[in-house]
């Protein structure tokens, strides 16, 4: 098909290197440089390995963009016979490698609880002890799988809804392949000790450095795609993807605050010590939940679901009033992780107080979810990927009812240091965000590899098979949570403590292993789910009727 | 017009967006954090908290790199059963010097905020190699390898160096010394060790492994957990002058 350009003509002579493709050729080169001057002067073997990681990846971006431009046409069209010519490359990268990821992911989570189940199975390795695994497992379903679902769909969705090529060229690559590359020295780093001990931000100094470059690449990518834009208004999803960005960016400034003991080193001290460290962990932690894992899937459920049901956003009133509330009040919700300790008490109730009002917003955004299907209900028969969609927003409302319910203090009390809080996490990342993601997935892959999904059967044995294993999940730890969080303050009729510590250890064993059953039954889901797109993606590239590019119903 | 439609210019304008969340998310973090900072009631007036002794210091790096924090916590809540089941309730002043916190936020093990002194240094050693030696019905992982590795102490004057920039009171001379109170701290019999409780006091030498190894990361751990809670005296402390 002849290519028609609009908007110039490209020249006919031969191309030269953009001054983009010049500077990221010098750039890589001499990181990779530098890299290498640290490795050979580094104080531990792991720190070493890391920089010849850098070091590599840094060659390897010159040899890329070089490559890159050899087979590149002298000018990228901006619009394709009138309409947008979008930029899908570094997408197909991070959607693909969300699966990857999420499946890792997935797998580590079973063998750690298989380890609080048999503990004697990680044989005393020092690499696949609990401790070390455990970071793996957040950081490999928060950061990596979660992440790269982000980066995917927020970079299709800016594109679509602006109606405009994304921004930049080799920056989107960079965003998607440098994020990757932290996550690969993160959790690289966990196997072999380098943490900073910080719970969800346990990349050290120079990781958080790389991953901060990421990130402002990001939000101008972002930003500037949204300056390209044909509508005139940003769409709701975008306000949400937009308040990610810039609030996670806010936050890992604030809670990374290190000083390193020496280039050479790894390890780096935090800046903020003890309560005030406390109160900066879960001001991030917190939010790292209300921003990377709500307000970046709400987008997704603000494109995907208007998509999929074919109907317009219910709302949208509602959906500038629970936007605003929710990023206002979730900030202050961090101190209900503190509650009753050596956190000044003015700090926990204000975190109490947030954490309630909360609830409205995180329901008003729920709503505004579910009634997009009015009129549409009668596709959840017939359609698994709007079942998985829906069901992801009644987890959601499920969970951020559960949240304000735990922030409470009498009834922190019982549940704080209990598996209560790991089966209210997993009922929001199992239940929310993993199926908001499986379901963008099943929709996105498609879309932008131009093929048909193979198999709607799988997606249903996926969708069941997947619920079954959170249910199974979330009520062993509330079994597991409220008993033994009642065992530890039991009395005897003569008024002394009635079980030792080690007897409520002992009464959690078959709740840890039916919730290793239901994680097994989520990864078989995830397994599934990744062998539905290799066959997808085996299959021949869809021919003729080009996809048309509905309009989303304007803000009104 | 409506003022809904005022909203239009956040939809319209994406660095009036950015500023507007910007601002917005801003103040809840303003408002519960900066005080933490300069609100004097937010330590509490203590006697005993100390900086770490250089081997504590470094055993504490072992316990965060080991993810310790990840299934016990150290910070004992006001709640009746906490404080009968492992001592009084923590204090602020308890972690001041502590970069990061380690209060943690799962207790799939005890608290050990109070650790110190409550079993010998024997038994901690064999609970690391194999925690099922001494509770049979524990979910630990075996850490028998840290009584294998030797600690790499090399690097612990900058360590400390940093921390001191970062406020903890690290002296010149603790920060000189730090080798020599890291030797003196495993010979409980030498004369050293007076003046390392002078510069760090309630410090306990612990009886070293003997092996072939000289410091080995058991050694370092040990003295850690060993000190948890031990050096403020609670009969000293008046709980009625530090009300928040």
């Amino acid at each position: 098909m002849a290519q028609a350009n609009t908007v110039t003509a490209p020249p006919q002579g031969g191309k030269s290197l953009a001054i983009g493709e010049i500077l990221g050729i010098v750039l890589s080169i001499l990181g990779g440089l530098l890299a290498l001057f640290i490795a050979s002067k580094a104080y531990t073997g792991p720190y070493a390995f890391h920089m010849i990681v850098f070091a590599l990846a840094g060659f390897g971006s010159a040899l890329f963009i070089f490559r890159r431009f050899t087979i590149r046409p002298a000018v990228i069209p901006q619009e394709i016979n009138g309409r947008p010519n979008y930029n899908y490359g570094a997408i197909k990268f991070a959607s693909l490698a969300s699966v990857f990821w999420g499946i890792a992911g997935f797998l580590v989570g079973l063998i750690i609880a298989l380890e609080l189940a048999y503990p004697d199975l990680s044989m005393g390795l020092p690499w696949i002890n609990f401790g070390r695994l455990r970071p793996l497992h957040t950081s490999a379903v928060i950061f990596a799988f979660g992440g790269n679902v982000l980066l995917a769909t927020s970079l299709y969705v800016v594109q679509r809804t602006c109606r405009a090529r994304l921004a930049g060229d080799l920056s989107p690559w960079f965003v998607v392949l440098g994020f990757n590359l932290f996550i690969v020295i993160a959790g690289t780093g966990y196997l072999l000790g380098i943490t900073q001990g910080k719970e969800y931000a346990e990349p050290e100094w120079y990781s958080d450095l790389w991953l901060t470059l990421v990130w402002v690449t990001y939000l101008l990518v972002f930003l500037a795609t949204l300056w390209k834009r044909k509508e005139p208004h940003i769409y709701v999803a975008n306000w949400f993807t937009l308040a990610m960005i810039i609030t996670i960016a806010m936050l890992h400034l604030g809670n990374n605050a290190s000083v390193p003991i020496s280039i050479f080193s790894p390890k780096s001290y935090i800046v903020w010590s003890g309560v005030q460290d406390a109160m900066f962990q879960w001001w991030y932690g917190h939010n790292a939940v209300g921003f990377f894992l709500t307000a970046g899937f709400l987008a997704i459920m603000y494109y995907f679901v208007p998509k999929r049901a074919e109907r317009p956003v219910y709302s949208y009133r509602l959906s500038i009033i629970h936007f605003w509330a929710l990023v206002f009040m979730y900030i202050w919700a961090g101190p209900h992780h503190l509650h009753y300790t050596a956190l000044p008490d003015w700090a926990q109730t204000l975190g109490m107080t947030f954490s309630i009002m909360l609830w409205m917003p995180s329901w008003g955004g729920m709503i505004n979810g579910l009634l997009t299907l009015a009129g549409a209900w009668d596709k959840l028969r017939t359609d698994p990927v709007l079942r998985m969609l829906v069901v992801s927003i009644a987890f959601y409302g499920m969970s951020t009812f559960e949240g304000p319910l735990m922030s409470i203090k009498v009834v922190n009390s019982l549940s704080h240091y209990t598996d209560w809080t790991i089966g209210h996490v997993h009922s929001g990342a199992l239940g929310w965000v993993g199926f908001v993601s499986f379901g963008a997935l099943y929709c996105l892959i498609p879309w932008v590899f131009n093929r048909k999904l193979y198999s709607l059967k799988l997606v249903n044995w996926h969708f069941w098979i997947a619920t079954i294993g959170i249910v199974l999940y979330i009520t062993a730890m509330w079994v597991s949570g409220i008993l033994q969080g009642l065992m530890w303050r039991a009395y005897t009729s003569n008024g002394f403590l009635e079980y030792s510590f080690i007897e409520t250890v002992e009464a959690m064993h078959p709740f840890y292993v039916i919730r290793a059953i239901g994680g097994g039954l989520f990864l078989v889901g995830s397994l599934i789910m990744a062998f539905n797109f290799y066959k997808t993606l085996a299959s021949p590239e869809e021919v003729g009727a080009p996809e048309i590019n509905p309009a989303l119903a304007p803000a009104e | 017009m409506s003022l809904w439609n005022k909203h239009a210019i956040f939809e319209k304008n994406s660095i009036v967006l950015t500023v507007g969340i910007l601002v917005v998310v801003a103040i809840g973090g303003l408002v519960e954090i900066l005080p933490l900072f300069y609100l004097k009631s937010t330590i509490e007036t203590v006697e005993g908290v100390r900086p770490y002794t250089p081997l504590e210091l470094a055993g504490r790096d072992i316990y965060v790199r080991e993810g310790c924090y990840l299934c016990h916590s150290q910070m004992i809540r006001s709640l009746r059963d906490e404080v009968e089941r492992y001592g009084h309730y923590s204090l602020a002043a308890e972690s001041k010097y502590d970069h990061p916190f380690q209060w943690g936020s799962k207790r799939t093990g005890p608290d050990l905020a109070r650790v110190g002194g409550k079993y010998s240094d024997d038994w901690q050693r064999g609970h690391l190699s194999n925690p099922r030696s001494v509770v049979p019905g524990s979910i630990m992982p075996r850490y028998a390898f840290l009584a294998e590795s030797a600690l790499d102490y090399r690097h612990i004057r900058d360590s400390m160096s940093v921390l001191a920039l970062e406020g903890v009171p690290y002296t010149p001379e603790m920060i000189a010394k730090a080798d020599v109170d890291i030797k003196a701290q495993l010979s409980p019999d030498d004369p050293s060790v007076t003046d390392l409780v002078k510069r760090y006091p309630k410090a306990v030498a612990h009886a070293s492994l003997g092996g072939d190894i000289a410091v080995t990361e058991q050694d370092a751990l040990v003295a850690y957990l060993q000190m948890l809670g031990a050096t403020v005296d609670f009969k000293l402390y008046d709980n009625k002058a530090n009300l928040r």
